[in-house]
C-alpha cells in the first residue's frame, strides 16, 4: 500500500474542537497546580490550592464531555483517537507517562519528593481520617479522584448504553466507598486500614503471615483475612461461574476500575499479535506461581520457627514487592497507559486475573457470542479491546468467544457497527460453544 | 496444482484461506491495490482516526508465508485462455492451472460534465481514502452525491473532521428505494440531527472547475451552485471487469457463473462482487456486492477446487449497515414498497431512533422479513423462522429469542406484540424474554411449532 501511513497519517487533521481544547486547558491548569506544588516542595494554604486544582479538574472534564459527548447525538465517540498526541502515543502522549512514571517512581522510592504534594493533601486527611496525611493517602485520593472525574467522563461517552452505565457506576461505587471512604473512616476508629475489595494474591501482602499477625488483636482484620481467602478459594470460582471475571476485574477492582475510567482513552493501545498473548500467558501465570510460592514460603518460615528459611523467604518477598509490586503494578501498569495500554498490568501481571482467568476458561457461564455471518471484519472490536484480544479472528468465524483475559468490559461489543458481539451467559459450558458458525 | 487468485478482497483471501485448508496446491494471489488484505467495509473507520491501516487488516503479515499463500503485487492487463497465462502492466506472466477471477467492484460514474476533475472520487480503493485525505486539508465543504450506503459513510466521514458536507440524494428520501418509507425518514431525521446538510430530491447535473483544473462547485439539476473542494461520487459499484470484456470469457453486467461459480472457460471460476449468477435463486439478485456473499463464494470455489462439488447457496437474505449512530439489520424479504400480499408490523421508540419492523404473509401469515433500527436482533433465530416460514404468531410471542441487544438494554418486544394486537383485534403475549438459556434451547432441541 505505498506506504500508506505517510499518506493517511495526516499530521494534524482538524479533530479537536476550540472549546475541546479550552476545556483541556482548563483541566490541564488545574493539573498544573498540583505539579507546581509537587515541584515546589511544600504547598502554601493547602486548601485553597487543593479545591482550586480539583475544581479546574473537574471543570475541564465536565466542559470537554459537554462539548464532545453531550452536545452531539449518543453514539460511539472513537474519532480521531488515533491522530491525537496524547492518545496515539505522540509528544503529549510520551510527556504523560514520563509524568506518571515519575510520580510512581517517588511514591515508592523516594517519597521525600512527595513533601508538597503531602501538605497539600492533610486538610482533607485530618477531615476523613482525622491523622496527618502521607505519600499513600495522596497516592489513594489523587486514584480515587480520576476514577471519580474520568469515571463521568466514560459514563457520558456512553450514556447509550446502560451495561456501561452500571459498570461504571459500580467501580466508581467501590472505589470510593470502599478503597477510600471505609479505609479512612477505619483508621479514625482506631482499626487497621483494611481496603474490603482486594484480596490475595493481587494484594500480595494480605496472604502472608505479616499480615495475620498484623491484625491480631482486630475481630475485623482477622475477619478479613480469612475473607480474602475465602473470596479466592470460594468466591472466585463461584462468582466466575455465573458472570465470568468481569465480577471483579471491570466492576469491583480498582486496578481495572482506574483502567476503565482514567485509562479508556488510552484502550486501543494495547497489543494485539499474536507473539503479545504469547508473552501474556507466560508471564501471567509464572507471577501466579511465583506468589503462591513466596506466600507458602513465608508461612513454612513461620511454621518452622523462623529459623532456617528466614534467609530465603524474606528476599523473595523483597523482591517480589519491588518488581512486581511496585515496578510491575504501578510503575509500569499505569505509568504505561499511554504508551502501552490501559491494562498491562491486568493482562500480563496479575495474579488474581490469571486465577479468575483460569476459572473463566474452564468453568463459566460467560462468553461473548457472535450474530451469525453478520461480522464484516472491520477490526473495530479487536482495536478498542484493551486486554489485546483479537476479538475479529473469532467474530468473522461466526465463533464464541471464551478467553482467560476477557474482563468483560463489554467495549467490543459497544463498538461494533454491525451488532455482533453480545455477552452472556447460559448453563452449558462456555467451552461447548466455541464452534464456527457457517 | 499452481492456482492463481487475481484480488486479494475478502473473495479472493477467503478462496486462498480455504484452499489451504483443504489441499497442499501452490497458492498465488495478485493484487494492484494493496500489499496485504484489508477490509474495504473499514475504509471510513481509518479516515475518522478509529484505526489505522493495520488494525483493518484482518491477518498479520506473517500470516501469508506461514500459509504458504504467495502474493503479488501486479496489475493484471491480460488473460490468455488458451495459454491459460495472466499478463501483467509490468510485462509479467504468470500461469495459472485453476484461475479465480475475485475482481471486485469500481465506482460508477454516470458521464457528468466535471467528473474527471481533480478532487472528484469515488470511495471504493484505498486509493480513494488517499485522495480523499490529500484533498481534506483546508477543505471548506464537501459535496457527496448518492444517497446508498457508501454515501452516507462518506457524509459521516468528512463530518468527523469538522468539514461541512452537503449530501445530494435524488430520491424523496433517504435509501428508499430499499428502506421502507418510516426508516428512511428515520435517518433523514438522523442526518438532520447531525447537522449534514441533507438535499433531497436533488441530483447533479455538473461539476465546474477552477482555472486549475479542480472542482470548485457542483451545478444541480434545479441549477444552484453549492462551492465545494471535493466531490465524492458514491452513486453505486459495478463489477470490476473492464479487461474481460471481450474476451473468450463470458460476461454480461458481471462475469457470468453457474451455481458452481464456474465460468464458460475451463478451469477459471469468478467469485464475490464481479460475478452474475446466469440463474439467481428465487428471492436473490444475480449481483450481490456484499460482503458475506463473497466470503461464501470464496469458501464455496474452495471446495469445488478441492474436489467437493457444491452448490452455492447463499441461504437467507441478510444484510446490515450504520447509519451514522444508528445500526441497522435485516433478515429475509424487505421492501420499500410493501407487497400486496404482505401485512408489516412497525414499531417505532418514542425516540424516534429504534425500530422494528415484522413483515408477513397476509394469507398464511409466515414470516416474511425483519427490520431493525438502533436494536440487534440474533441471526440464527431469526433464519430458523424465516427458513421454517414460522407463522407470525408464533415469532411474536417468543420474539425475545430474537434480541440481541446488551445486557440491561430495554426489550421493546411487547411493544411489538401490542402494535400487532391493536392491528389485528388479539389478545397475544411476549412470552420469551431475551436469554442465551433460551436461544440454545430453541435452535437445538426444540421446533418452533412446538414452542407455540
Ligand atoms: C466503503 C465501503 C463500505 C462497504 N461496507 C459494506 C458493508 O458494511 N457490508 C457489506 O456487506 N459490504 C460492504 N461493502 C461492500 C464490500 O466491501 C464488497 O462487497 C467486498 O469488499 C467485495 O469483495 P471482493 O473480494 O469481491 O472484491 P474487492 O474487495 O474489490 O477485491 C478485489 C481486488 O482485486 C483487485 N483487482 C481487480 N482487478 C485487478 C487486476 N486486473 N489486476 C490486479 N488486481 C486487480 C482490486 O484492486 C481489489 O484489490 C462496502 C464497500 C465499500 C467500498
Ligand atoms: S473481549 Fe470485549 S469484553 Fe472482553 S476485554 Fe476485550 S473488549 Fe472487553
Ligand atoms: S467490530 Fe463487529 S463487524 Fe467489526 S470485526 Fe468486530 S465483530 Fe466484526
Amino acid at each position: 500500500m505505498r506506504d500508506a501511513s505517510v499518506s493517511i497519517a495526516n499530521p494534524a487533521p482538524m479533530m479537536t474542537t476550540v472549546r475541546q481544547k479550552l476545556a483541556l486547558v482548563v483541566a490541564g491548569v488545574g493539573i498544573l497546580l498540583l505539579l507546581v506544588v509537587w515541584a515546589a516542595g511544600r504547598a502554601i494554604a493547602p486548601l485553597p490550592t487543593f479545591g482550586a486544582a480539583l475544581i479546574l479538574v473537574a471543570a475541564g472534564i465536565l466542559l470537554f464531555v459537554r462539548e464532545e459527548y453531550l452536545q452531539r447525538p449518543e453514539g460511539i465517540k472513537n474519532n480521531g483517537v488515533w491522530f491525537r498526541s496524547l492518545t496515539a502515543r505522540g509528544v503529549w502522549g510520551w510527556l504523560a507517562g514520563v509524568l506518571i512514571t515519575g510520580f510512581y517512581v517517588c511514591l515508592y522510592w523516594f517519597p521525600q519528593y512527595l513533601a508538597g504534594l503531602i501538605q497539600l493533601f492533610d486538610p482533607v486527611s485530618q477531615a476523613l481520617r482525622g491523622q496527618a496525611a502521607d505519600q499513600w493517602f495522596v497516592y489513594g485520593s489523587l486514584y480515587t479522584a480520576a476514577v471519580l472525574l474520568m469515571g463521568i467522563k466514560f459514563a457520558y461517552k456512553y450514556r447509550h448504553n446502560p451495561y456501561q452505565r452500571l459498570r461504571t457506576l459500580s467501580v466508581v461505587f467501590f472505589q470510593l466507598g470502599f478503597a477510600w471512604l471505609i479505609p479512612g473512616l477505619l483508621m479514625r476508629l482506631q482499626q487497621p486500614e483494611i481496603y474490603f475489595t482486594y484480596f490475595w494474591p493481587l494484594s500480595y501482602y494480605q496472604g502472608t503471615p505479616m499480615a495475620y499477625e498484623g491484625y491480631a488483636g482486630s475481630g475485623l482484620g482477622t475477619f478479613f483475612f480469612f475473607f480474602g481467602l475465602a473470596m479466592f478459594f470460594v468466591g472466585t470460582p463461584v462468582l466466575t461461574w455465573f458472570f465470568g471475571k468481569r465480577w471483579y476485574c471491570s466492576w469491583v477492582c480498582g486496578c481495572g476500575g482506574l483502567a476503565e475510567t482514567a485509562g479508556d482513552p488510552f484502550r486501543h493501545l494495547s497489543d494485539k499479535r499474536l507473539i503479545a498473548w504469547k508473552v501474556e500467558r507466560w508471564l501471567i501465570y509464572s507471577i501466579l506461581i511465583l506468589v503462591v510460592l513466596m506466600t507458602l514460603l513465608l508461612w513454612a518460615n513461620v511454621a518452622t520457627g523462623r529459623s532456617m528459611l528466614q534467609g530465603i523467604s524474606e528476599p523473595f518477598y523483597k523482591t517480589y514487592s519491588f518488581l512486581i509490586g511496585s515496578a510491575f503494578s504501578g510503575v509500569v501498569g499505569v505509568g504505561f497507559y499511554p504508551i502501552l495500554g490501559s491494562r498491562v498490568w491486568c493482562r500480563f501481571g496479575c495474579p488474581m486475573a490469571a486465577w479468575l482467568g483460569i476459572w473463566q476458561k474452564k468453568r463459566s457461564k460467560f462468553r461473548i457470542t457472535t450474530n451469525g455471518g453478520q461480522c464484516i471484519s472491520c477490526g473495530n472490536c479487536s482495536t478498542f479491546c484493551e486486554m489485546g484480544i483479537d476479538v475479529r479472528a473469532y467474530a468473522q468465524k461466526g465463533q464464541d468467544i471464551v478467553r482467560a483475559s476477557c474482563v468483560g468490559c463489554g467495549i467490543c461489543s459497544a463498538v461494533c457497527p454491525r451488532g455482533v458481539l453480545r455477552l452472556e451467559g447460559a448453563s452449558e459450558l462456555a467451552g461447548d460453544r466455541e464452534r464456527p458458525f457457517k | 496444482m499452481k492456482i492463481v487468485i487475481l484480488g486479494n478482497g475478502i473473495s479472493g483471501i477467503t478462496a486462498a484461506r480455504h484452499i489451504r485448508k483443504r489441499s497442499d496446491h501452490a497458492i498465488t494471489v495478485i493484487s494492484e491495490e494493496s500489499d496485504y488484505f484489508f477490509s474495504r467495509t473499514a475504509l471510513m473507520y481509518v479516515y475518522m482516526g478509529h484505526m489505522r491501516q493495520q488494525d483493518v487488516q484482518p491477518y498479520e503479515n506473517w500470516f501469508w508465508a506461514k500459509n504458504r499463500i504467495e502474493l503479488v503485487r501486479a496489475q493484471v492487463q491480460s488473460v490468455d485462455f488458451d495459454a491459460k497465462t495472466l499478463h501483467t502492466s509490468d510485462r509479467r506472466v504468470i500461469p495459472y492451472d485453476r484461475l479465480v477471477l475475485a475482481t471486485g467492484s469500481r465506482s460508477n460514474k454516470f458521464g457528468w460534465p466535471g467528473e474527471t476533475l481533480n478532487g472528484v472520487h469515488g470511495l471504493y480503493h484505498w486509493q480513494d481514502l488517499e485522495a480523499m485525505e490529500r484533498h481534506s486539508a483546508g477543505l471548506q465543504r464537501a459535496v457527496v452525491v448518492g444517497g446508498g450506503l457508501i454515501g452516507i459513510e462518506m457524509a459521516e466521514m468528512f463530518h468527523a473532521r469538522h468539514i461541512p458536507v452537503s449530501f445530494l440524494v435524488r430520491e424523496k428520501s433517504f435509501w428508499d428505494t430499499v428502506l421502507p418509507p418510516e426508516e428512511s425518514q428515520m435517518v433523514n431525521r438522523h442526518l438532520h440531527e447531525h447537522g449534514i446538510d441533507l438535499r433531497l430530491e436533488t441530483e447533479l447535473k455538473e461539476i465546474l472547475p477552477d482555472d486549475k483544473g479542480t472542482c470548485r462547485a457542483v451545478r444541480t439539476h434545479s441549477g444552484e451552485e453549492i462551492a465545494c473542494g471535493f466531490v465524492g461520487l458514491t452513486v453505486g459499484v459495478s463489477p470490476n471487469i473492464g479487461f474481460l470484456k471481450n474476451t473468450a470469457l463470458e460476461t454480461n453486467r458481471g462475469i457470468l457463473v453457474n451455481e458452481f461459480l464456474e465460468t464458460n472457460q475451463p478451469g477459471v471460476y469468478a467469485i464475490g462482487d464481479c460475478t452474475e449468477m446466469r440463474q439467481a435463486r428465487a428471492g436473490r439478485r444475480p449481483i450481490e456486492a456484499v460482503w458475506y456473499t463473497g466470503r461464501m463464494m470464496g469458501e464455496l470455489v474452495a471446495q469445488n477446487i478441492c474436489g467437493k462439488k457444491t452448490a452455492y447457496d447463499p441461504g437467507i437474505w441478510f444484510n446490515s449497515a450504520k447509519f451514522l449512530d444508528i445500526e441497522y439489520q435485516v433478515y429475509g424479504d424487505i421492501r420499500a414498497k410493501l407487497p400486496e400480499n404482505q401485512a408489516t408490523v412497525y414499531w417505532e421508540h418514542p425516540g424516534g431512533k429504534k425500530s422494528i419492523r415484522l413483515n408477513y404473509d397476509k394469507a398464511s401469515g409466515a414470516i416474511a422479513g425483519f427490520n431493525l433500527m438502533g436494536v440487534r436482533y440474533r441471526h440464527e433465530v431469526c433464519e430458523k423462522w424465516l427458513r421454517e416460514g414460522a407463522h407470525i404468531e408464533t415469532v411474536l410471542s417468543n420474539l425475545g429469542l430474537a434480541n440481541f441487544d446488551p445486557e440491561f438494554s430495554d426489550q421493546y418486544e411487547s411493544e411489538v406484540v401490542k402494535v400487532y394486537n391493536r392491528q389485528t383485534g388479539k389478545s397475544l403475549s411476549l412470552r420469551q424474554r431475551r436469554g442465551l438459556p433460551g436461544v440454545l434451547r430453541f435452535l437445538q432441541h426444540l421446533s418452533t411449532s412446538s414452542q407455540r
